[in-house]
């Protein structure tokens, strides 16, 4: 099984490859295409904090702790808002980099598979034709 | 009680060698020194060190020149054969390992007996006043560092590039140790000392002994045979 | 334990999952304090999660191959050691990237990250062996493994009361409900995205064992003729 898995992901060719994912995610966007249920409007910077709170969350001392808060340990003094890097910046550089890292060492494995692969076809070419050397 | 004394011959073997030619110990001693010295004019600003400073360089100065020792001590195996012949008596491995794990303590032991009193000295920093918790926490964090180190030096001897594997290997995996060290001789040097941290430091080390001794005694063998 | 046929209905749903999960992650409400940036929490979490999941399979894979000497057990832990390291670089990135907007600076040895940066430190370090340590190092690689395994409680354990100074007891809050459906959306994908990449990279070194013993068998033809 795993020798079929492995010859499959080496077969793959790049370029089909990349246009399903494409149109795998074009396509979800398309389904996706009514705004965002949950009204959710305020802009993204901290220092806002909408009204609406969804029930479930643990009633602690401001700020709310969440899972991300967890072992937190506040600074004193947080910078002002004009030094800060804006947030939809960080989100995308964060999101782009998983996919990035991720990509580069799925294309790496791919490399390296194909290069094994040609070896070991030349190898055992080799081998079977009976090539000695004297 | 073979075990036992297998292992004893084999620190005995260690130590007699080191006693003849010293050369071990004293090149470690030297740099530990040095090391320190670096540090003193690192960090001591118009004759006061920083606060804090004491702790950590103690544990630098000995977890560097742990390093060396280590890898001076499984060199000179190296070059006469002498492990392998070792792995081809038959003894149990494990007490080959605990031998080779003593020999190294011992020589940290004494090393570390001249730190002590020159980082005190350097940075002024009343290690003395407590010195039974002090002994205690580099007892322990000197047991666990060498445990580690011993397995992983034993492991490299064959290796390439063993001179910088080990200490890209050993420290690392040390951190706990080197952590729970300072933080714990720190404890004890600040000006309202804190004895409970220490002890639970000290705790903390003594466990991560137990359990990484009884580790690299069960992996020693399946490692280091063919 | 996976069938032939498995594979590739596993990998349309990986990838749809993924194509997916930024819609979901979108329709998340906003944390209250800390807005957008807070959506960086749905895949930085998991991929911490897989990560030290990762350790753990490099570690028991270790384990067996140490006593049974199987070769595929060997070739799981250098690609679970492989992911763990990849998987950490992208931790160790994302997280500083959240916490400059959520704490104001880019690293305070917080915890967990902390505790994963020793960890990466040890796969890296796993990986040098592995790479530089000459033949033999497949043995080698695995004592380091195994320790780096064990080494997670007290890692832990010392950089949480090292941070903090005492001893805290950790209220595990709930997740708000709709919070919570594409935070496991996103555990689930990247759990199978990892299963996936495991069995590729190991048939990878499987692949490299097939022709190393190949190379032996050609020089033994040789050295025959």
């Amino acid at each position: 099984m795993r020798e079929w898995v492995v010859t499959c992901f080496q077969r793959m060719r790049l370029a089909p490859a990349m246009s399903c994912l494409v149109a795998a995610l074009v396509g979800t966007a398309t389904l996706h295409a009514q705004p965002p249920p949950n009204p959710a409007s305020p802009p993204p910077a901290p220092a806002t904090r909408p009204d609406q709170q969804p029930q479930a969350q643990t009633p602690t001392s401001a700020p709310q702790t969440t899972a991300a808060q967890e072992g937190f340990v506040p600074v004193e003094q947080l910078p002002n808002p004009q030094d800060s890097v804006p947030a939809p910046r960080l989100v995308a550089s964060a999101y782009a980099l998983v996919w990035l890292v991720l990509m580069g060492y799925l294309y790496s494995i791919w490399r390296r598979l194909g290069t094994v692969g040609r070896e070991l076809d030349t190898l055992s070419r080799r081998l079977s034709s009976g090539t000695r050397r004297p | 009680m073979r075990f036992l004394r297998t292992a004893w011959l084999v620190t005995r073997k260690d130590l007699l060698i080191e006693a003849r030619s010293k050369e071990i110990l004293l090149t470690t001693l030297f740099f530990a020194v040095s090391c320190v010295l670096v540090f003193a004019f690192g960090f001591v600003r118009e004759g006061r060190a920083v606060t804090d400073a004491a702790a950590g360089i103690l544990w630098i100065a000995i977890a560097f020149s742990g390093t060396l020792a280590l890898g001076r001590a499984f060199e000179r195996e190296r070059q006469s054969e002498t492990l392998r012949a070792l792995m081809m008596a038959p003894v149990a491995r494990p007490a080959l390992y605990v031998g080779k794990l003593v020999s190294v303590l011992i020589l940290l032991a004494l090393v570390e007996a001249v730190v002590l009193p020159l980082v005190a000295l350097m940075f002024q920093a009343p290690l003395f006043d407590h010195l039974p918790y002090v002994l205690g926490l580099l007892t322990t964090g000197t047991i666990g560092f060498a445990a580690v180190g011993t397995l992983f030096a034993a492991m490299l001897v064959r290796a390439r590039s063993r001179d910088v594997l080990l200490p890209i290997l050993l420290y690392p995996i040390t951190i706990p140790v080197i952590i729970a060290g300072v933080r714990g001789t720190a404890a004890l040097l600040q000006p309202e000392i804190d004895l409970p941290m220490a002890r639970a430091w000290l705790a903390m080390l003594a466990f991560f002994d137990i359990v990484f001794v009884t580790l690299a005694l069960w992996t020693f063998e399946p490692v280091m045979t063919e | 334990m996976f069938q032939k046929r498995l594979f590739l209905p596993v990998a349309v749903l990986v990838a749809v999952m993924f194509a997916d999960a930024p819609f979901m992650i979108l329709a998340a409400p906003y944390e209250s304090t800390m807005g957008l940036v807070q959506k960086i929490f749905y895949f930085h979490a998991p991929i911490g999660m897989v990560m030290f999941l990762s350790t753990f399979v490099c570690g028991i894979s270790s384990i067996i191959y140490l006593v049974t000497r199987r070769r595929s057990a060997d070739h799981v832990a250098i690609a679970a050691g492989e992911l763990a390291a990849v998987l950490g670089v992208i931790v160790l990135v994302t997280g500083p990237l959240w916490a400059r907007k959520a704490w104001g600076v880019w690293w305070s040895w917080e915890p967990r990250l902390t505790s994963s940066l020793v960890l990466w430190l040890i796969f890296v370090a796993y990986l040098l062996l592995r790479r530089y340590g000459g033949p033999g190092s497949d043995r080698l690689g695995a004592g380091v493994a195994i320790f780096g395994m064990a080494n997670v409680p007290f890692v832990y354990w010392s950089v949480n009361v090292w941070r903090t100074l005492h001893p805290k007891t950790t209220v595990v809050p709930t997740l708000p409900p709709l919070m919570r459906g594409p935070f496991w959306f996103s555990v689930v994908a990247f759990l199978l995205l990892y299963i996936l990449i495991v069995l590729i990279r190991a048939g990878l070194e499987r692949r490299r064992d097939d022709l190393e013993a190949l190379y032996l068998a050609a020089e033994d033809g040789v050295d025959h003729a």
